[in-house]
């Protein structure tokens, strides 16, 4: 089921007397495929959890519209929009065991859809074999590790067979081994049952990792929709630039003079057909390439050798943060720890310019 | 050094030893050897003998098996009644939002007024005096019912407004602890249930009531205990003379067997109370193994 988001505006009112009102979801309008995964992606307070519950309806939306296919949801209450929600917390219900956990939305079903004793059982089963928690079935949760309490909800969510299944920081409350393991398991889950699928996230290696289709998003308005990939090579602002990859890219204060890209006062790179302008310059951590003869010269602070790649840090006048970090593949390493200074030529498919002014990224030809 | 180090435990304990024996401990156990001395005269402090007679007497003692049954009907009658209502009162507060704190304020007031204060008003609302019937009356006139009057009239009256003020005395406490309880269930269940479509009855059958089942628990068992132990308020409403109401309680029976007209009987006094220690104790076990086999998480 795709699911479509009109114009949609979420504003809530201020607290305190006096106070504007906080518009956390602005004027959104994105359509989600059939039976993908999208991750929403944005730093917290971003507007990205109320987003998800006006899809799911335990919040109203103030203005536009959510399609699922080709109905109208928007003022449909949560009950009968046909989705599943899997809570940051999991909010499984204490005192009872897994399996009743999981068959508690099927009691709720009246009418003709009501189900036998055994055919909820059956059911259940077949989303514990679905989400792997078969053994664990007549546990209650305090007896089961975060992880399978995960997989519980998730299999609560599943277990009416949901339009759109949503996941509310799916892994934040999980180790770092098993957060890995976990989205995996999410990616294979939402493949096998063909569920289109939005979960939240701050962690943006997360939303990369598994999702089809990336929305960044920033004090509730939308940076970018593109595919994990694109997002992180093409990013469309400085924003979206910084929040995707580890380590973060480097931003340099630059400048466009007469087809030349300066760093400082370091000229760097070619850059044909862009207005001479004061820029910010973006490398990636894997843009830079050791070289002696490099433009850009920096003053070594520590290489941090990390088994397949080394880390070179260093600093710079002109760079905004406070320590550059360079990825170089530790085979490529000829940097003497003890030298004052470290050259790098830079890879220019990895260097992103973005106005001054605007923050939006120049695109550079060629 | 280890046996300076015990002194020391023991004279850090010391307050607290003297205090309980001398306020728990002996009392308890002269209330034992009181209830086992027949024939205990007070004047001469000397006893005929030692055996259960007193036990025996008390049991046998009509105002002893009426407290009896006027304590056990008011335990059975408003234990239950008044967590329910109270557990009705604070849902209701509970989903409402304006107006929230005013109600709140509104029905833990009685918990902060004098006993006697409030019986006095009980006294007006339902006394049948030469001049006037009273309010209750007039309101069951309206209705085209008859004068009844609730003090000095019939049993099941004066049981009725033993009940009704005991309930709507410690409704308060109980509305207070509840109404915390209902707010400290994390709001994500409720979602949860929401997007599942649960209706609402069985959002309180299945959720609401279990998660706050510890606290309604404890509600019954001390409601249990406060009502056995019930007599002031009888005191507040009929006066001190409670026999002759037929309206005694049993710490009321071990009152006057102490310090009331019949009093100077500290043994059959002491047999009574032995007695309710006996009844309550038994009801708290039972209670407590109820409630372990019902809170499950």
């Amino acid at each position: 089921m795709k699911v479509v988001l009109q114009n949609l505006y979420k504003r809530f009112p201020n607290q305190t007397k006096g106070g504007a009102e906080v518009v956390a979801v602005n004027n959104f309008n994105f359509e989600i495929p059939d039976g993908k995964l999208i991750g929403l992606l944005g730093p917290s307070g971003c507007g990205k959890s109320t987003t998800l519950n006006l899809i799911s309806g335990l919040e109203k939306v103030s203005e536009g519209k959510i399609f699922f296919g080709e109905d109208d949801v928007t003022d449909l209450p949560p009950e009968r929009r046909g989705v599943g929600l899997v809570f940051q917390n999991y909010a499984l219900y204490p005192h009872l065991t897994a399996r009743n956990n999981i068959i508690f939305p099927l009691q709720n079903l009246k009418g003709k859809d009501k189900m036998t004793k055994e055919a909820m059982n059956a059911k259940a089963e077949e989303v514990a074999r679905l989400v792997q928690i078969e053994p664990f079935l007549d546990r209650k949760p305090s007896e089961m590790s975060g992880g399978q309490q995960q997989r519980v909800a998730i299999a609560r969510a599943l277990v009416k067979v949901p339009k759109v299944l949503l996941l509310d920081e799916p892994l934040s409350n999980l180790d770092a081994r098993l957060r890995l393991q976990t989205r995996e398991e999410i990616r294979r889950i939402q493949r096998d049952t063909g569920v289109t699928t939005i979960f939240v996230t701050h962690d943006q290696e997360e939303a990369m990792s598994i999702s089809d289709l990336i929305v960044v998003m920033k004090d509730g308005i939308i940076q970018q929709i593109d595919k994990p990939q694109n997002v992180y090579d093409f990013p469309v602002n400085l924003f979206v630039a910084k929040f995707l990859g580890t380590p973060p890219i480097n931003v340099f204060e630059g400048e466009v003079k007469g087809d030349r890209l300066f760093i400082g006062e370091q000229d760097v790179l070619e850059m044909k057909n862009v207005k001479d302008r004061k820029v910010y310059v973006g490398v990636r951590p894997e843009g830079f390439i050791l070289d002696e003869n490099g433009p850009l010269v920096c003053d070594l602070s520590a290489v941090e050798v990390m088994g397949r790649d080394t880390s070179v840090v260093s600093t710079h006048p002109a760079f905004t943060g406070v320590t550059i970090r360079s990825i170089i593949d530790t085979a490529e390493n000829k940097v003497d720890p003890e030298a004052a200074q470290v050259r790098f030529s830079l890879k220019p498919y990895k260097v992103h310019i973005f106005d001054h002014e605007t923050e939006e990224r120049i695109p550079v030809e060629g | 050094m280890s046996g300076k180090n015990n002194l020391k435990g023991w004279l850090y304990l010391l307050p607290a030893i003297l205090f309980l024996g001398v306020f728990m401990v002996y009392p308890l156990v002269d209330v034992i050897i009181y209830s086992v001395e027949e024939g205990y005269n007070s004047a001469s402090q000397s006893y005929k003998g030692i055996g259960l007679y007193n036990f025996s007497y008390v049991l046998h003692d009509p105002y002893f098996l009426q407290a009896i049954k006027n304590t056990f009907l008011l335990v059975i009658i408003t234990v239950p009644l008044s967590t329910g209502i109270a557990l009705l009162i604070s849902v209701l507060l509970s989903s409402i939002k304006p107006l929230r704190n005013l109600f709140q304020t509104v029905y833990f007031l009685p918990y902060v007024t004098n006993t006697l204060a409030v019986g006095l008003v009980f006294m007006i609302l339902f006394k049948k005096t030469p001049y006037s019937d009273g309010m209750i009356n007039l309101v069951i006139k309206w209705f085209g019912g008859g004068v009844v009057d609730f003090i000095e009239g019939p049993y099941w009256a004066k049981m009725f407004v033993m009940c009704f003020y005991t309930i709507w005395v410690v409704m308060p406490f109980k509305i207070l602890i509840l109404t915390s309880a209902l707010a400290s269930v994390n709001q994500t269940y409720y979602n949860a249930a929401k997007v599942d479509g649960t209706s609402r009855g069985r959002i309180f059958r299945k959720i609401t009531l279990p998660m706050i089942s510890p606290m309604l628990f404890y509600l019954i068992i001390t409601g249990f205990i406060g009502a056995f132990k019930a007599y002031s308020d009888e005191v507040a409403i009929f006066g001190t003379d409670l026999n002759a109401a037929g309206m005694n309680t049993i710490v009321g029976y071990v009152y006057d067997m102490l310090y009331g007209n019949s009093g100077g009987y500290p043994s059959y006094a002491s047999a009574a109370a032995l007695i309710l220690f006996a009844i309550v104790f038994t009801i708290t076990v039972i209670n407590l193994k109820i409630s372990k086999n019902n809170v499950q998480y």
